[in-house]
C-alpha cells in the first residue's frame, strides 16, 4: 500500500494547511477573534459551521489516497465503506428494498415467470440491531466529546466559538455524528439510498460526490482570490492607466457570457486532454486533471465580480486620513497596500468566499449538465441529477438518485448560505 | 448626451475585440484546427490528407495573423484571424462546422427563445417586487422572517431540482401540460407554461431578498416619515412613495439583462425541448461545433455592452440628477 498524490489532493491539502496559518495568525488578534466569536454567537451560524465542517471532513477523507496491493487507488473515505464497493445489485432497487425494483424473467418450474429478484446484500433482519448500533455509537462519540469537554475548555474560551450557543453546539453535532454512525451501520446491510441502473450504490457516489463539490467550491475560490485581490486593490489605488487597463480587462471578461466562456475554455481543455494522452497514468488521474483545470478555469472567470467590488473599496480607503498619513511619513506603495489597504478589504474577500462556495457547487451540477462539468466517470451530484433526468422518464420512476443528490446538495449550499448571511450581518460596516 | 452616446460606443469596440481575442486563441492557438479536425473525424484512421480536407473545406487552413502567400493588404486580411474572427463584428457568422448557414439558424431560432425568456423576465419581475413589498409591509415581523427563511432554502435548491420536479409533477402524475417539446404560433402556450413559472418560483429565493433590501433601505428615509405623517395608510405608502423610488435602483439593475434575453436559457430550453438559441448552444457545445459556440459568445457579448449602455440611459431618464459628462 503507497500514499498517491493526486493534484487536487495536494492543493485540498495546501489549502488546509494555509487556511490553519492564517487563521492562527488572524486570530491572534482580540477585535478579529470578538468579530468571529459575534458570528457564531448565532445558534444558526454555529450549526452551518458544524455541518460544513462534516463535509470538508468527509472531502478530505477523500483526499488521501493510496494504491493498494491490487493496483487500485482507493480513498481513506474508499476504505471505511469499503463494503459499498463490493454489496452491488444487478439493477435498480429502492431504498431499503429487499428485492430489485423491475421484474425479470426467470425459469420457474419449467415455466418462464416474470419475477422480483431477491437483492444479494441486504439483510432485512438486520435492521434494527443496525439502528440501534448506530445510534449507540453516534451518542456515545459525541457523549465521549461532551465528557471530554473540560478537558478543551481552554480551547472553548480562546475559540471562535467561545460564545456559541452550547445547546445549539452540541445538539447539532450530536445529530450530524449519530447521522453518519447510523448511515454506516445501516450501509452494511441495506442501501440506504437504493442502487442504481448498474446496481452501484446510491448512498457511495453521493458521499464521493461531497469531494467534487467542495473541491470545486474551495479550489476554485483559492485560485480566483489572488487575482481578485491584487489586480482589484491595485485598480482602486493606482487609479489612471492601471485603472483603466484592469476595468478593460474585466469588463472584456465579463461581457462573455459566463457559462459560453467556462463551455469554450472546457471544451478546449477536453481537446488538449485528448491530444496529450501521456499526461496522465489512469482514469483516476484524467478525472482528477480534468477536474483540476475546470477548477482553474472557474477561477479565471470568476474573479471579475470581486475584483470590481475590491476596486470600490479600495477607491475609498485610497483617501481616508491614515492612507494619506502613511503616505505623509514616507510609506511606500507596496507598504500601503499590504498594511493599510489589503486588511481592510478582508472583509469583503471573506464574505465573497463564502458565497462564492454555494454558488459553484450549484454552478458545478449545471455544468455537468450542459456537458462541460467534471469527468463523466466522476462522481459529482451533477452527474447523479443528469442520470437522474432518464430514470425520471422510466415507468415507474426512479426518485431515488435524485432525491440523495437534492437532500446532500442542498443541505450544503443552505449552510453556507446562512453561514455568509450571518458573516455579512457581522464584518459589513454598514449594519 | 449623443456625443456621450456615441463615446460609449466607441468604447464597445475595444472591448468587442478584446472577446474577439480570447475566443480565436481559445479557438485556434490554444487547440489548433488539426486538433480540431482530428476530434471532428474520430482519432481513429485520420490522414494528414483527411484534416487537411476538412480544414480546406471550411477555410481553417490559412495562417494565424500574416499570410505570406498573399500579395498587399491580402496578406494580413487572407488570415485566420480577420476571416474567423473579425468578420464576426459584420454579423456575418458564416457556416457552421457541420455546414448550415448560423445567421438563418439564429434568426429561425429566436422566436422560440423570446417566447420563453421575456414572460418570464416580466412575470419574475412583478412576483418578486410584489412580494418583497408585501414581506416589507411586514417588517421585523414573524412574517418577514419566515419569508426570509423561505427565501434562503428557495435559494439553496439547484435549479435543475426545480426542473425535474416541476416536470414530474405537473406532466407525468397531473398530465396538466405536455413534459416537453414546442409548437410555434398560439398552441405555444401549453408548452411554455411550465417552463415560465418553474423559471419564476425558482428565482423567488434570490429575487425577495434582493428586492427587500432595496425597499427596506428607502423606508427608512425622511420623505416615508413626512408620507406617513400626512396621515397615508401603510399600504399606500409603500406602493406609492418606496416602490417609485426604489424602482431607480431595480431599473439599472435588472436593464442590462434584457438584451440578453435574447441568448435564451441554456438549460431550460434543453430541458424541455424548445428550439430556442440556449438548446442551439448547448448542442453546439456537446457537438463541439466551435463555429456556432464562437459566433453566439461575440452574440452574447455585443448584447451586454448594449445591456450596459441601456442602463446608462435608464439611469439618466429615471433620475433627472443624473447627467452625462
Amino acid at each position: 500500500m503507497s500514499l498517491v498524490v493526486l493534484w487536487t489532493d495536494a492543493l485540498v491539502w495546501l489549502l488546509v494547511v494555509m487556511l490553519t496559518l492564517w487563521s492562527r495568525v488572524a486570530l491572534r488578534d482580540r477585535l478579529v477573534r470578538e468579530r468571529w466569536q459575534q458570528v457564531f454567537a448565532s445558534g444558526m451560524a454555529t450549526a452551518s459551521a458544524l455541518v460544513l465542517l462534516a463535509y470538508v471532513s468527509i472531502a478530505l477523507l477523500d483526499s488521501l489516497h493510496f494504491r493498494l496491493a491490487d493496483g487500485q487507488v482507493r480513498s481513506v473515505l474508499d476504505l471505511l465503506f469499503s463494503h459499498l464497493l463490493v454489496q452491488t445489485e444487478r439493477t435498480y432497487s429502492a431504498p431499503f428494498a429487499t428485492i430489485e425494483y423491475v421484474k425479470s424473467v426467470v425459469q420457474q418450474n419449467g415455466t418462464l415467470q416474470q419475477v422480483y429478484q431477491p437483492l444479494h446484500h441486504v439483510r432485512p433482519d438486520q435492521f434494527w440491531p443496525d439502528v440501534v448500533w448506530g445510534l449507540v455509537t453516534g451518542l456515545s462519540v459525541t457523549g465521549v466529546l461532551w465528557l471530554l469537554r473540560q478537558r478543551f475548555s481552554r480551547f472553548f474560551a480562546n475559540s471562535i466559538f467561545a460564545r456559541a450557543p452550547r445547546r445549539t453546539f452540541w445538539f447539532t453535532l450530536g445529530l450530524i455524528v449519530t447521522m453518519l454512525s447510523l448511515m454506516w451501520w445501516l450501509s452494511r446491510d441495506f442501501h440506504v439510498f437504493g442502487t442504481d441502473k448498474v446496481g452501484n450504490d446510491v448512498l457511495y457516489q453521493t458521499l464521493k460526490s461531497i469531494r467534487t463539490g467542495v473541491l470545486i467550491g474551495t479550489l476554485t475560490t483559492l485560485l480566483m482570490l489572488p487575482l481578485a485581490v491584487s489586480l482589484g486593490v491595485m485598480a482602486g489605488y493606482f487609479k489612471g492607466w492601471v485603472d483603466d487597463l484592469i476595468q478593460y480587462l474585466y469588463t472584456t471578461l465579463n461581457s462573455i457570457p459566463g457559462v459560453l466562456l467556462i463551455a469554450a475554455a472546457v471544451l478546449v481543455m477536453q481537446g488538449m486532454l485528448e491530444t496529450n494522452p501521456h499526461w496522465f497514468g489512469s482514469v483516476e488521474e484524467r478525472a482528477d486533471l480534468r477536474l483540476l483545470f475546470l477548477t482553474l478555469i472557474l477561477g479565471l472567470t470568476s474573479w471579475t465580480g470581486l475584483a470590481r467590488l475590491l476596486r470600490a473599496e479600495a477607491l475609498k480607503l485610497s483617501q481616508v486620513e491614515y492612507v494619506t498619513a502613511a503616505r505623509a511619513l514616507g510609506a511606500g506603495h507596496g507598504r500601503i497596500l499590504l498594511r493599510h489597504i489589503v486588511p481592510n478589504v478582508m472583509h469583503l474577500v471573506l464574505i465573497a468566499v463564502v458565497l462564492d462556495f454555494s454558488a459553484l457547487v450549484l454552478a458545478e451540477a449545471i455544468l455537468s449538465y450542459v456537458g462541460v462539468g467534471v469527468d463523466p466517470t466522476m462522481n459529482s451530484w451533477g452527474n447523479m441529477i443528469n442520470a437522474a433526468r432518464l430514470e425520471m422518464a422510466r415507468e415507474p420512476v426512479v426518485w431515488w438518485s435524485l432525491t440523495a443528490a437534492f437532500i446532500f446538495m442542498s443541505i450544503v449550499v443552505l449552510a453556507a448560505n446562512l453561514l455568509s448571511d450571518r458573516i455579512q450581518q457581522v464584518f459589513n460596516p454598514r449594519n | 448626451m449623443i456625443a456621450y452616446l456615441i463615446r460609449r460606443l466607441l468604447y464597445a469596440l475595444p472591448i468587442l475585440l478584446g472577446v474577439n481575442l480570447i475566443t480565436f486563441a481559445l479557438f485556434f492557438m490554444v487547440n489548433t484546427p488539426d486538433d480540431m479536425a482530428r476530434i471532428h473525424l474520430g482519432a481513429k484512421q485520420t490522414t494528414a490528407e483527411m484534416i487537411q480536407a476538412w480544414k480546406a473545406a471550411r477555410g481553417y487552413d490559412k495562417p494565424l495573423f500574416y499570410n505570406p502567400a498573399a500579395d498587399g493588404v491580402a496578406a494580413l486580411t487572407d488570415t485566420l484571424f480577420v476571416q474567423e474572427s473579425l468578420k464576426l463584428f459584420t454579423f456575418d457568422f458564416g457556416l457552421s462546422d457541420s455546414g448550415r448557414d448560423i445567421v438563418a439558424d439564429i434568426r429561425q431560432r429566436m422566436g422560440p427563445s423570446l417566447a420563453l425568456a421575456v414572460p418570464t423576465f416580466l412575470l419574475g419581475l412583478w412576483v418578486n417586487i410584489t412580494l418583497a413589498l408585501a414581506v416589507v409591509l411586514f417588517r421585523y415581523t414573524a412574517v418577514d422572517r419566515m419569508a426570509l427563511v423561505a427565501a434562503v432554502v428557495m435559494m439553496s435548491i439547484s435549479g435543475l431540482f426545480y426542473i425535474i420536479g416541476g416536470q414530474v409533477l405537473f406532466s407525468k402524475v397531473l398530465h396538466w401540460v405536455p413534459i416537453s417539446g414546442y409548437q410555434p404560433g398560439v398552441e405555444a402556450w401549453k408548452f411554455l407554461i411550465l417552463p415560465v413559472l418553474i423559471g419564476v418560483v425558482s428565482g423567488i429565493g434570490s429575487g425577495l431578498r434582493w428586492y427587500r433590501t432595496l425597499f427596506l433601505e428607502e423606508v427608512n428615509k425622511d420623505y416615508v416619515r413626512t408620507a406617513r405623517a400626512k396621515g397615508l395608510s401603510e399600504w399606500r405608502t409603500l406602493g406609492r412613495h418606496v416602490l417609485r423610488n426604489g424602482l431607480l435602483p431595480i431599473l439599472t439593475g435588472v436593464v442590462v439583462v434584457i438584451p440578453t434575453l435574447f441568448m435564451g436559457s441554456l438549460v431550460m430550453e434543453s430541458f424541455f425541448g424548445i428550439p430556442g438559441l440556449g438548446s442551439y448552444t448547448i448542442e453546439a457545445i456537446q457537438g463541439q461545433d466551435f463555429a456556432i459556440v464562437k459566433a453566439m459568445v461575440f452574440l452574447g457579448a455585443v448584447l451586454y455592452i448594449i445591456g450596459l449602455l441601456l442602463t446608462d440611459i435608464a439611469y439618466a431618464w429615471a433620475d433627472p440628477r443624473v447627467r452625462f459628462q
